[in-house]
């Protein structure tokens, strides 16, 4: 019983591909899983679309929308509506081809990265070697959609926009990339489901999760600031600062191109928290061991929302940083400490089993954020700053 | 140390976010169409026409001297002198105004029509909900739609209209003494 259900959908779509002759049955049942996750992925984005504005609402004390359906569920339906219907603009002296290709190349880079990642036990469309490589490959093609809306439409706002996103993009993905080999190391894979299986294995009832081990911890902060900045979510939405930029690079989209960039926006930032958690939160594999009868693609699930919630949260909290802050954070503390970090795992593989491993790399590890970060303070990189004529 | 800053904001959010949904003192939005709050009493909106007694027609206290019309900054009010003259509230013949338009699609609320107008006639309204479907006839009011009482007035805005309401009675008072001893005279004359 408990394993039919874990893997409901991975018989249901048996069951389905059956009725087709043989010869049909595999490229039938890839079809259908795409289906479902180009149908499943938007679906969420709709429901996280509400919930982020009933949830920025509550942190400011407001109520948030309220008014379509029940509690204002059907605001993303309302929203939908009024995209399809709106008039869709092309400026003038846009270049109308590479305008109208680059919301579809964002979505289809984004949907690209969503094949890799184990939604539960067994559920991978598909599980390749190298899924990270590919899934990095994927998140740093959105870099050359962005630019081909940013260029092509001839505004300035957008130019700037697209250029302020491309740059912030290629600075974060190097600490992205290397806070995720840091993983690879200890699994000796790139395969996305030999790394969770290395992780579903317990303790007195404890996962061996990787956020739970030194160089893990500072990986995982590591990788979700990166994945912020990748996913241009606040604090790091320098990209669509709209008191400086309008919008940005989306500035002369509307209508229903506008809501694909909306939408290959929140896919990126599902399949980045997807991967985060699969890296570091132990995929589908349940927090307990005696929660193992609980359905792994919940787990997935549950953990990915959990990423979304702080995202949201994150962004509730934190005002906007400045172009300059922005640089000098990823390049002079984030790489530095991401590289450390990679040494850091290497002694963690060398020490062996032991508490020794423990005390070492905890306390390189503390050492060097405490004094980087006293070290930027003072220079005034990453601390508060005066303004000689603010004062 | 850093990174502090941002757990403090974080724990301030979270418990904004949290205790939202248990202090209801915490929320003060007024989900407007079905929740209002209570009129202000200094509130003003567009000017009207204050009347006495009963008819507005014969009631206005405007006696079309023009001066809200040439003081109005954005030139919104537009005045047609009778040609015939009516007793006032004291008696005395007055001209009135044969048309009183205010168009307030112009109007800025400034107040100064009020400010200048030596018979206390034009006071500001605190109506609000004024949309319309038709944006040229509907925004222009004409006298009738202007016109309203005086209890009206001492409704939306009590205190300043005791004051106008004793100050006229007054004047009135002064007069009437006024008109009694000539009276008196008259007749102590004969």
């Amino acid at each position: 019983m408990i394993t039919t259900l874990d893997q409901i959908f991975v018989l249901l779509q048996h069951w389905l591909v059956s009725f087709l002759p043989a010869w049909l049955q595999p490229a039938a049942s890839v079809l259908l899983s795409v289906v479902v996750i180009v149908c499943l992925f938007p679906a969420l984005f709709a429901l996280t679309t509400v919930f982020e504005r009933k949830g920025l609402a509550r942190i400011q004390n407001r109520l948030g929308p309220n008014r379509t359906g029940p509690f204002g569920f059907l605001q993303p339906i309302a929203d939908g509506i009024k995209s399809l219907t709106k008039e869709d603009i092309v400026p003038s002296t846009a270049d109308a081809a590479v305008h109208f290709l680059a919301p579809i190349v964002l979505v289809v880079a984004v949907f690209m990265g969503f094949a890799i990642l184990p939604m539960g036990r067994n559920m991978v469309l598909v599980d390749m070697d190298a899924g990270l490589l590919f899934f990095f490959a994927m998140g740093a093609s959105t870099e050359l959609s962005v630019f081909m809306a940013g260029w092509s439409s001839r505004n300035k706002y957008s130019l700037l926009g697209a250029m302020r996103a491309v740059a912030q993009m290629i600075s974060y993905e190097v600490p992205l990339l290397m806070s995720s080999v840091a993983v690879v190391m200890i699994t000796g894979s790139l395969s996305l489901t030999k790394i969770v299986e290395a992780q579903d294995h317990y303790t007195w009832g404890f996962p061996h999760w990787y956020i739970f081990t030194p160089w893990g911890f500072a990986g995982f902060v590591m990788y979700a600031i990166s994945a912020t900045a990748e996913t241009n979510r606040s604090p790091f939405d320098l990209p669509e600062g709209e008191s400086e930029l309008v919008a940005g690079y989306h500035t002369e989209y509307s209508g229903f191109k506008f809501a694909l960039f909306f939408l290959g926006e929140y896919l990126a930032m599902f399949s980045i928290s997807g991967v985060g958690t699969t890296l570091f939160l132990g995929g589908w594999s349940a927090p307990f061991s005696w929660l193992g009868w609980v359905p792994s693609w919940i787990w997935f699930f549950s953990k990915m929302f959990l990423s979304i919630f702080v995202f949201i949260w994150l962004r509730g909290t934190l005002p906007r940083l400045r172009q300059d802050q922005l640089m000098n954070f990823a390049w002079k503390f984030v790489l530095p400490l991401t590289l450390l970090n990679l040494m850091v795992t290497a002694l963690w593989r060398f020490l062996g089993e032991g508490w020794e491993r423990w005390v070492y790399c905890s306390a390189i590890l503390l050492v060097a954020y405490v004094g980087m970060g006293l070290l930027g303070m003072r220079r005034g990189n990453l601390g508060p700053r005066r303004y000689r004529y603010a004062e | 140390m850093l990174g502090e800053g941002i757990l403090k904001g974080l724990a301030e959010t979270a418990k904004n976010f949290f205790l939202s949904y248990v202090s209801a003192e915490r929320m003060t939005t007024v989900e407007y169409p079905e929740q209002r709050i209570a009129p202000i009493e200094a509130a003003r909106v567009f000017p009207f026409l204050v009347y006495d007694g009963a008819d507005w027609a014969a009631g206005l206290r405007c006696v079309s001297c023009q001066i809200c019309e040439k003081e109005c900054p954005p030139k919104c009010i537009y005045i047609e002198k009778s040609k015939d003259k009516k007793p006032d509230a004291l008696g005395k013949p007055q001209f009135y105004p044969a048309r009183f338009d205010i168009d307030i699609s112009v109007c800025m609320s400034c107040q100064i029509c009020v400010e200048v107008c030596p018979f206390e006639a034009i006071k500001m309204d605190t109506v609000y909900e004024l949309s319309t479907t038709d944006r040229f006839g509907g925004l222009l009011l004409d006298r009738e739609q202007l016109a309203k009482p005086n209890a009206y007035y001492n409704e939306i805005h009590p205190t300043e209209a005791a004051k106008v309401d004793a100050r006229l009675a007054a004047e009135k008072a002064k007069a009437n003494a006024k008109a009694n001893a000539a009276a008196a005279a008259a007749t102590g004359g004969v």
